[in-house]
C-alpha cells in the first residue's frame, strides 16, 4: 500500500467503492405451477455503483424513499450482506475479507429494534456488552447512564422488553447501540416510528456522542428535515443508485427556491428524482 | 483485553442467555419435561408388559432396565442436540440473528457457549427424569460401571456437538422450516441408533446406515456398562473411537456452517425471520 493511500485510508471511516448488490426473489406468476415446479426468480438491484467515503468524526446521511437500498448498504457495512462487486473498507479494513476488526469498531441500531422478548431491558444489554467482550461491572453502569441520558425511567430497566412501548423499545436499541463506543455507528432509521419526544431525545443523544466521543455516524432516513439537521453531508438514494452527494446547504442549492420559499430536501429530491418522495414509496412498495 | 478473556465473555454470553431464556419460559419447560418423563414411562411400560402381550415367560427386570436405559440416554443426547441446533432458530424466533451475527464473537466460541450450556441443561434435565421415574420403576444398577458409563456419555456428547451443529445449518439456510427440519433429523438417529431395540432387529441396509450414527456406539456402550458391568478399559477403545469421529463432524460441521453462513449473508437470508 503506497503511503498516501495509506494517509487517505486512515483519514477515511468508510470507503465504498463501486458496490453493486442484487437479490433474487421467486417470481410467483412466472414459471411452471404445482408443488415440485421451480419458479423462476427475479433480479432485484438492490444497489448498483456505489461509491462513496465518509470521514472520521462525520454525520453522513443516506436518504431515500423506503425500498431505495439504505438498509441495505447498512446491512453491507455491518458484515450481514456480503456484496457482489465492489470494496468497502472501515478505517482501512475490508468489511468482506477481514470482518473481525470492523465488527469491534461498529455498532448498528436498526428501525427494528430486536430483543429477547421476555428479557428486561438490562438482561438484553449485558448480553450484548458480554457479546462485545464488556465486564458486566463496567457495562452496567454505563448502560443504566444511557438509558437515563436517553430519558428512559429507572423503573423499566428492569421490566421485560415485551410491556415497553415501540419508542422505549427503539430507545432501548439506541443505548445498545452505543453501549460499546463503537467508533463507527450505524443508525438505520433510529427515529421512524417515534412520538417527537422520543424523536428529539435520540436526535440529541446523536449530536452529543459525536461531539464529546469524536463517533463517526452513518445514518440513514426517510426523514428529510432529521436528515438536514444532523448530517454533515447527505447522499440522496434513489432506486439503489446515489443520485447527488454534498452538505445539506450545497444539495439545497442545487435546487433555486420557488416563491421565495427556502429550499427543503424535499425540493431536491423531487429536483433530482423527478417525483415525490410519497411517489418513490408508493413505487417502491408496489415493485 | 486478552482476546481468550474476550472469547470467554462471548461464551458465557450465550450461556448466560439460554439460562435466561430457561426462567423466562418456564412453563414450556414444564411441559417439555411432563413430555420428556411420560414418553419414557410409556416406552419403558411396554417391557414391564411384554409378558403379558407375548404370554411368554420373560425376563422383565432386564427388558424395563434396558428400555429406561436407551430413554435417558436418548433424553440426554437429544438435549445436546436441540440445545445446538437451535441456537439459530432461537435467534430468528425472537429476530435477534442480525444483532448476534454482527457481534465480533467467532462461531466456535458461539459454539462453546453453546455446547457448555447443551451439557449442562442435558444432566440437569436427565437427573430429574431419573429421579423421577425410579419412584415407577425398580432400577437395579447393582453390577453397573458407572465410571464408565459417564465416560461413553461424555464421548458421545462430543458427536452429539458436532451433529448439532450440521442440524443448526438448516434453519440458516431454511428461514421458515429449518427448525422444523431438525427434528426430522432427530427422528432418523432415534430410528436407526438402537435406541430401544438391538440395531440387528432393522433390516440390513437400515443396519449398514446405523453404522454411521455415533448414537449406535454411546447407546450400546453405555448398556454394556450399565446392564453387563463391563470393564472401562474394555470400553475405552470405543469411547476414544467416538471422540475422534465427534471432533471430526465437529470440524466438518464448522467447516459446512461457514459456508452455509456465508451463503446466507450472500443471498440476505439473515434479515427473514422463521
Amino acid at each position: 500500500m503506497s503511503t498516501q493511500h495509506s494517509e487517505r485510508t486512515n483519514a477515511l471511516a468508510l470507503d465504498i467503492s463501486e458496490v453493486r448488490k442484487v437479490f433474487f426473489r421467486r417470481d410467483r406468476k412466472k414459471g411452471k405451477r404445482g408443488p415440485f415446479a421451480r419458479r423462476k426468480k427475479e433480479e432485484v438491484v438492490a444497489l448498483e455503483g456505489i461509491d462513496l467515503t465518509v470521514k472520521r468524526g462525520e454525520v453522513f446521511g443516506v436518504l431515500g424513499p423506503n425500498g431505495s437500498g439504505k438498509s441495505t448498504l447498512i446491512r453491507l457495512v455491518s458484515t450481514l450482506l456480503l456484496p457482489d462487486s465492489g470494496t468497502m473498507r472501515v478505517f482501512g479494513h475490508d468489511v468482506e475479507s477481514d470482518p473481525f476488526p470492523v465488527k469491534r469498531m461498529i455498532n448498528r441500531v436498526s428501525v427494528d429494534a430486536a430483543f429477547f422478548k421476555k428479557f428486561s431491558a438490562i438482561e438484553n444489554l449485558l448480553y450484548a456488552a458480554r457479546l462485545y467482550g464488556l465486564p458486566a461491572s463496567e457495562a452496567k453502569p454505563k448502560m443504566r447512564e444511557i438509558m437515563k441520558r436517553l430519558g428512559l425511567e429507572e423503573k423499566t430497566f428492569d421490566q421485560p422488553m415485551e410491556h415497553m412501548s415501540r419508542g422505549m423499545q427503539q430507545k432501548v436499541a439506541v443505548a445498545r447501540g452505543f453501549l460499546t463506543s463503537p467508533i463507527l455507528l450505524l443508525l438505520d432509521e433510529p427515529t421512524t416510528g417515534l412520538d417527537p419526544h422520543s424523536k428529539r431525545d435520540v436526535q440529541a443523544f446523536v449530536r452529543e456522542i459525536r461531539e464529546t466521543h469524536g463517533a463517526t455516524v452513518l445514518l440513514t432516513t426517510h426523514d428529510m428535515g432529521e436528515a438536514d439537521r444532523l448530517c454533515d453531508r447527505i447522499a440522496i438514494i434513489d432506486k439503489g443508485r446515489i443520485v447527488a452527494l454534498d452538505t445539506p446547504e450545497g444539495l439545497k442549492n442545487l435546487v433555486p427556491s420557488r416563491n421565495g420559499e427556502p429550499t427543503t430536501m424535499e425540493d431536491v429530491f423531487i429536483e433530482l428524482s423527478g417525483r415525490t418522495f410519497e411517489d418513490a414509496e408508493a413505487e417502491e412498495e408496489g415493485s | 483485553m486478552s482476546g481468550f478473556v474476550r472469547e470467554m465473555r462471548g461464551a458465557y454470553a450465550f450461556v448466560e442467555r439460554n439460562v435466561n431464556l430457561i426462567k423466562r419460559y418456564w412453563g414450556w419447560e414444564v411441559v417439555w419435561l411432563i413430555y420428556s418423563l411420560t414418553n419414557a414411562l410409556a416406552i419403558t411400560y411396554i417391557g414391564n408388559g411384554m409378558g403379558m402381550i407375548s404370554g411368554q415367560e420373560i425376563d422383565t427386570q432386564y427388558v424395563v432396565t434396558y428400555l429406561l436405559v436407551g430413554a435417558l440416554i436418548w433424553q440426554y443426547l437429544s438435549v445436546i442436540f436441540y440445545a445446538i441446533s437451535e441456537m439459530i432458530a432461537w435467534e430468528r424466533w425472537e429476530g435477534t440473528i442480525e444483532y448476534t451475527f454482527m457481534a465480533p464473537v467467532s462461531r466456535p466460541t458461539h459454539l462453546v457457549g453453546t455446547t457448555l450450556f447443551a451439557i449442562g441443561y442435558g444432566v440437569v434435565r436427565t437427573l430429574a427424569i431419573l429421579g423421577i421415574v425410579v419412584a415407577f420403576f425398580h432400577l437395579d444398577l447393582g453390577g453397573a460401571n458407572i465410571v464408565g458409563t459417564v465416560i461413553m456419555l461424555l464421548a458421545g456428547s462430543v458427536s452429539f456437538v458436532g451433529l448439532g451443529i450440521l442440524a443448526a445449518v438448516l434453519p440458516l439456510l431454511y428461514p421458515e422450516r429449518g427448525a422444523q427440519m431438525t427434528n426430522a433429523v432427530a427422528a432418523i438417529l432415534l430410528l436407526i441408533s438402537g435406541v430401544y431395540y438391538p440395531v440387528e432387529t432393522l433390516p440390513g441396509w437400515l443396519q449398514v446406515v446405523a453404522k454411521a450414527s455415533p448414537a449406535t456406539y454411546v447407546i450400546k456402550g453405555m448398556r454394556s456398562c450399565l446392564l453387563d458391568g463391563r470393564s472401562t478399559l474394555e470400553l475405552l477403545p470405543t469411547a476414544l473411537t467416538l471422540v475422534g469421529i465427534g471432533m471430526v463432524v465437529i470440524l466438518l460441521g464448522l467447516i459446512i456452517f461457514r459456508y452455509v453462513e456465508r451463503y446466507a449473508k450472500r443471498s440476505g437470508r439473515l434479515k427473514r425471520s422463521g
